[in-house]
């Protein structure tokens, strides 16, 4: 038990980056996924095949991997940032792909007549899609984008291997002290229960006040 | 631009137009997003022969394939083992027997939330335990319970019918579930099941973290080296490709088998996994692919 | 009849052209002076150490199994197209299995990073590590030490064309490059706030940023900036005087004291006999650095 109280301030400064991670990459992903997606279906062929591209190399990549090139690859490229930026940006990039997907399988949930019914009324593309079948299909995209964020909490252990303060990382700190390793990783454990739950409770609710009755 | 979709109407001439115009823009930007990123590379002399040199000598392509060998080793052991766990679970969640149908949804629920990495850390770190089996166990404690749930929800979706039918020929329990139901089951989930598999051979890349000398780590070692003007960026310009490769290939295997499987009337007694029909999207596959 | 041994036929060509791959022999050409005279370390004959369960199991089996850094120059360096170790901690590794009778040529060296290194010595990965690891009280209380082998502090790496820094004292303004979250960074960051800081993963791109004019000194441990500077020695100068003190030990796994002070005997004997130095001057020496005196040796009491 003293491992948590003797080590809280480091615990806590771990616990507050995850969480920042976790934050701002979701808004990364959800805004860039939301892109995404929009442009798998959008009438423009071009901007299709971009869309299916970043989708798919990015669903196929090893997020290890991703974090490499980001924050050891771009500083060769001459763009020097602090690591937790880039370590966003990997994080959010990685996920959007994910997200778009979500959305994407969303968007299929609604019912042809739908998009049809929008169209015989004159509505164009753009309208079609915003007024009448995101707002359908935002209610059933609330699960997968909830597990898709709650996966992306989990992914961001991986930062705090490239010198990223987070929750994963307070481990060689307090392990150097001497602390007993199997505690340690048990507050850890707890920690990202703590913030997966958290997720998937705030999940719950928005369905609950949004989703489909099914 | 000629596939027929729901959001839009079959454009006429006009819109035809305009459509053409977006795209001659939109290509145009997005050549010129690759262009400038070719410029950069080209300024920031990623191109020079001191960085690519390396891979012209037999040594350090022995110690790439050496890496790749070491991450599929370790993709092997982690799918046959996670295989083999998530049946045990899913056999454990799916009993009668409340003192093993708990434990079983215990350890499933607890190890597909945790992440990947504290599992892997932890039995490295902790348990003191070398590289390849910690990755090894920490990919098979996670991946397993995930295909446990994927074998327990294919299990649960075969028609009610073909397990009454079965006992109503006065099968037993256990004949019921090996000769009926797992086959099905099993059948449709094979794309599931492979998707998983997708994830695990990604996942493989998480020993780079923990010294495993994967293919990762033999990257790393070429590209932190000063003598080869640290090239990093070769090195991933080498590298993704092939791991993004093998993981397309199989999530490609993925969509083959779900494809095959709709038409097959082997699955037929199973509620079918992917969209159905009344999609809005164009030759949409829909996700029976890798989850992140 | 075709058809059966057709597939196999193309599959063995493939395999053929794969193995006789279109590589070069060898190992492409390294910067900076190569580590050539090496000294040769007489092993020990009928050295036996029955008390220590380390030395028994590698007595056994025949070899040592060290763990070492992979990505410091002249120190500890794997050369990733031979897949050979060289450098002064590895000087030193091989001449302690030679003392410890076992020949030095058959040690078994494995990469293990800076925080896995209690882990890898606990578990029994490892027999013993040399590899830039400072002794400390904390860490006495995972593993044990023997040596200190060296004395190295933090230190400056400079250009030699630049000629205001001297000193920590001159870093204000100017753009210093270490590892991120590194105990020298947040001396740094805490000593000498002025300096503006650069953070990277590994020291060998700070050194590369060094020498294009992106930063204007990288800090660290005065040996590891050695060994950066022997790389190019027309260009790098490590400058002033260490500001911290970081004496460097053979990690073992704790409670092996039989091993430990064998170890420690052995660093004594090989200091006195001059194969310590011989090993300095074929390996960090080339930076142009003068071998200093080595520490005196630390045998704490047995815990």
């Amino acid at each position: 038990m003293n491992v948590l109280t003797d080590n809280f301030h480091t615990y806590a400064e771990g616990f507050l980056g995850t969480l920042e991670l976790t934050l701002y990459a979701s808004l990364l992903a959800l805004a860039l996924g939301f892109v995404m997606a929009s442009f798998r279906v959008a009438p423009v062929r071009s901007l299709r095949v971009f869309g299916t591209a970043w989708v798919t190399v990015l669903r196929n990549t090893p997020l290890t991997l991703l974090f490499f090139a980001v924050l050891l690859g771009l500083p060769r490229f001459g763009l020097v940032l602090p690591f937790d930026v880039f370590a966003v940006l990997a994080l959010g990039c990685y996920t959007s792909a994910f997200i778009c997907e979500a959305l994407r399988a969303g968007i299929n949930t609604v019912p042809t007549g739908q998009g049809e019914a929008a169209r015989s009324l004159g509505m164009s593309f753009g309208q079609t899609l915003s007024l009448v079948v995101l707002p359908q299909a935002f209610k059933s995209v609330i699960p997968p984008v909830g597990s898709t964020l709650i996966a992306l909490a989990k992914n961001s252990a991986i930062a705090g291997a490239f010198s990223v303060t987070e929750l994963l990382g307070t481990y060689k700190t307090i392990n150097e002290l001497g602390y007993n390793i199997v505690w340690t990783f048990v507050w850890i454990a707890v920690g990202y229960l703590i913030i997966t739950l958290a997720i998937s409770a705030l999940f719950n609710l928005l369905e609950r006040k949004y989703g489909v009755a099914r | 631009m000629t596939e027929a979709t729901a959001l839009y109407d079959v454009p006429g001439p006009h819109t035809r137009r305009r459509h053409a115009v977006y795209g001659v823009l939109s290509t145009a930007v997005i050549l010129a997003l690759v262009a400038w990123l070719l410029y950069l590379l080209f300024d920031t002399g990623q191109f020079t022969y001191t960085k690519w040199m390396p891979f012209a000598y037999e040594g350090v392509q022995e110690l790439l394939l050496r890496g790749l060998g070491n991450t599929l080793k370790a993709f092997a052991f982690a799918a046959v083992l996670s295989l083999a766990l998530g049946g045990l679970l899913a056999a454990g969640r799916l009993s009668d027997h409340r003192t093993v149908r708990w434990p079983a949804t215990l350890v499933v629920e607890f190890f597909r939330a945790m992440p990947v990495l504290v599992m892997i850390f932890f039995i490295f770190v902790a348990l003191k335990v070398q590289p390849l089996p910690a990755l090894v166990a920490g990919l098979t404690l996670y991946n397993g319970s995930v295909l446990a749930e994927v074998f327990r929800s294919g299990v649960n979706a075969v028609e009610r019918g073909q397990r009454e039918a079965a006992f109503a020929l006065g099968m037993r329990k256990t004949q019921v579930m090996v000769h009926v139901l797992a086959p099905q089951a099993v059948r449709a989930m094979l794309p599931a099941i492979i998707s998983q598999l997708v994830v695990a051979l990604k996942d493989t890349s998480l020993g780079f973290l923990i010294t495993y000398e994967e293919f990762l780590h033999a990257g790393k070692l070429i590209a932190s080296n000063l003598d080869y003007d640290l090239p990093f960026i070769p090195v991933v310009m080498v590298i993704s490709p092939i791991y993004i490769g093998m993981c397309m290939l199989l999530s490609w295997f993925a969509g083959w088998v779900s494809r095959r499987e709709q038409r097959s009337p082997k699955t037929e007694a199973v509620v079918p996994a992917t969209a159905g029909p009344g999609a809005l999207l164009p030759g949409g596959e829909p996700p029976m692919a890798p989850r992140p | 009849m075709f058809r059966t041994t057709r597939a196999p036929r193309a599959l063995c060509v493939l395999l053929a052209l794969l193995a006789t791959a279109c590589g070069k022999e060898g190992s492409p050409p390294g910067k900076g002076p190569a580590a050539e005279k090496l000294p040769h370390y007489r092993v020990a004959k009928d050295f036996r150490l029955p008390d220590s369960p380390t030395w028994t199991r590698a007595k056994r089996r025949g070899y040592f199994t060290v763990g070492v850094k992979e990505d410091q120059p002249y120190l500890g360096e794997k050369d990733p197209a031979t897949g050979a170790y060289s450098g002064f901690d590895i000087e030193i590794a091989r001449m302690m299995s030679a003392s410890l009778g076992l020949p030095p040529g058959r040690i078994h060296f494995r990469t293990i990073a800076s925080a896995n290194r209690e882990t890898a010595l606990q578990n029994g990965q490892i027999d013993y590590y040399v590899g830039t690891y400072t002794i400390n009280d904390n860490r006495k209380k995972l593993v044990g030490f023997a040596g200190p082998y060296y004395l190295a502090g933090q230190s400056l790496l400079v250009r030699k064309d630049e000629n205001d820094i001297h000193g920590p004292q001159d870093l204000a303004g100017k753009r210093v490059c270490s590892a991120a979250g590194s105990t020298p960074y947040q001396r740094i960051r805490t000593d000498y706030p002025k300096a503006v800081l650069v953070a990277y993963d590994t020291y060998s791109v700070c050194v590369d940023n060094l020498l294009t004019y992106q930063v204007d000194a990288v800090t660290t441990d005065d040996a590891i900036l050695i060994g950066y500077a022997a790389k190019v020695p027309a260009e790098l100068e490590v400058v002033g005087r260490p500001f911290s003190e970081e004496p460097y030990g053979i990690g073992l796994p704790r409670g092996d004291d039989a091993l430990r002070f064998a170890l420690d005997d052995a660093l004594e004997a090989r200091e006195k006999n001059g194969d310590w130095k011989k090993a300095y001057e074929a390996t960090l020496g080339l930076s142009g650095v003068p071998a200093p005196q080595p520490p005196p040796i630390d045998r704490y009491p047995a815990s």
